[in-house]
């Protein structure tokens, strides 16, 4: 049976294409989604969170910080508005941009300033989908 | 007439700017194709969310459409200028500011004008002309989308709120290296990608709703929009910028060809009258 075709788009690059994927589980915002060849089309909104591909017994993670996924004719396109491969995401750099968005947004809330409130909640999120994204990819 | 010393130092001094321009116009170079390679990148993108929107719009309805795309009167107007942070890039900033001054003016006198600038050269040409609403300088030149990130939310958030009931964007496009055009573009209300008359609506699910989705989805295609808009004057940029320094670079040397010339010229002129002087005085000794 012909497997998915699985792309994910940010607004800088095209970051992944793969081919004969056999399982797509995307997190969308009505809850966890699992996506198997020949599914009907579809379009939804993600959360920040981790993208997980399957091909057979191989298995990858992709830290996305929400976007929108849409199923057609075998083919899922997910418009990230940032992903990242697990491996290429570095445990301490997520872990310091954690902080540093707690740091800002207690900073924000002080101030009154909503525009870095909302920037460093984004950015505490975006933080919170990475560390996700390694933690799952080392269960494995 | 300057002295030999004086014209030796001219010289050095044109020579000097000279390895400056050259620099910036490798830089320039090197820099354009990057930025021209980001553009090429940004396609992808462009093109699904196009197409999702497309088939959103199309099992929402017309009459069901969220309140971010429903037109509304325009009474008042918002203008982003997307200019550069550094000069020596030709006439790329005056002809965008120029572009912005006679969309203004075109405006008509009972719609209420603010003005968001991208860029040192754009606030200081027009904060003398405008009020700002908002200026945005600390933007790189190889942008990303997370830098661009707060001009987007302040116009989407100030549509959403009311603050203005149309946003139109001024930019530079990229043509080819020699040609940058000022581009106006509509990012409010949202101009919505070709519906095409034969398209049905397919059969697809929406998670939570067509509506629903379309309403998250539309800040992200203006998002979109500027970041591609300055990625154009990122590659604008560094395109003027290599035109005008290899220019600047091109006239330095001709400068320079004229001052070795004249400088040659004195140099031969003083050692042939040193001669005339030491042969006349030879010859008068040898008269005597």
């Amino acid at each position: 049976m012909a497997g998915l075709t699985l792309t994910v788009v940010s607004p800088e690059r095209e970051v992944l294409r793969e081919e004969d994927v056999t399982l797509v589980l995307a997190p969308s915002v009505e809850g966890q989604l699992g996506i198997l060849p020949r599914h009907a089309p579809l379009i939804t909104q993600l959360e920040p969170g981790t993208l997980e591909l399957r091909r057979g017994a191989e298995t990858q993670h992709f830290s996305i910080t929400g976007g929108f996924l849409e199923v057609m004719d075998n083919t899922v396109t997910v418009l990230a508005d940032a992903s990242e491969n697990a491996s290429e995401i570095s445990r301490e750099r997520a872990e310091a941009a954690r902080e540093a968005a707690v740091r800002d947004l207690e900073e924000a809330r002080r101030t009154h300033d909503d525009m870095m409130t909302t920037q460093a909640r984004l950015a505490l999120l975006r933080a919170l989908a990475r560390l996700r994204t390694v933690e799952r990819s080392r269960r494995g | 007439m300057a002295s030999p010393l004086e014209l030796r130092r001219r010289i050095r001094s044109v020579d000097n700017t000279r390895q400056i321009t050259r620099a910036m116009q490798l830089v320039a170079a090197s820099r354009m194709r990057r930025a021209q390679e980001a553009v090429q990148a940004a396609r992808p993108y462009a093109t699904h969310i196009s197409g999702m929107i497309e088939r959103l719009v199309l099992a929402t309805g017309n009459d069901r459409l969220p309140p971010i795309l429903q037109p509304r009167p325009i009474e008042r107007t918002a203008f982003l200028v997307l200019t550069t942070n550094r000069g020596l890039a030709g006439p790329l900033n005056t002809n965008i500011i120029r572009k912005t001054v006679s969309e203004i003016d075109a405006t008509s006198d009972e719609i209420e004008v603010s003005v968001v600038v991208v860029g040192k050269k754009g606030q200081v040409a027009l904060r003398g002309l405008y009020t700002l609403t908002a200026v945005f300088t600390d933007i790189s030149d190889q942008p990303s989308v997370l830098d661009i990130a707060p001009v987007t939310q302040l116009l989407v958030d100030g549509y959403e709120r009311g603050d203005f009931d149309e946003v139109r964007m001024i930019y530079p496009e990229f043509v080819n290296i020699l040609n940058q055009q000022p581009r106006v573009v509509r990012l409010f209300p949202v101009v919505l990608p070709e519906i095409q008359q034969d398209a049905r609506e397919a059969d697809i699910i929406f998670e939570p709703d067509p509506a629903s989705v379309l309403e998250a989805l539309i800040p992200r295609f203006v998002e979109m929009t500027v970041y591609r808009a300055m990625l154009e004057l990122a590659a604008s940029e560094q395109s003027a910028r290599m035109v005008a320094m290899r220019a600047a670079t091109e006239n330095a040397t001709e400068l320079i060809e004229g001052l070795r010339l004249a400088y040659n010229k004195l140099r031969q002129s003083r050692i042939t009258s040193e001669i005339i002087d030491i042969a006349s005085g030879a010859n008068a000794l040898a008269d005597a």
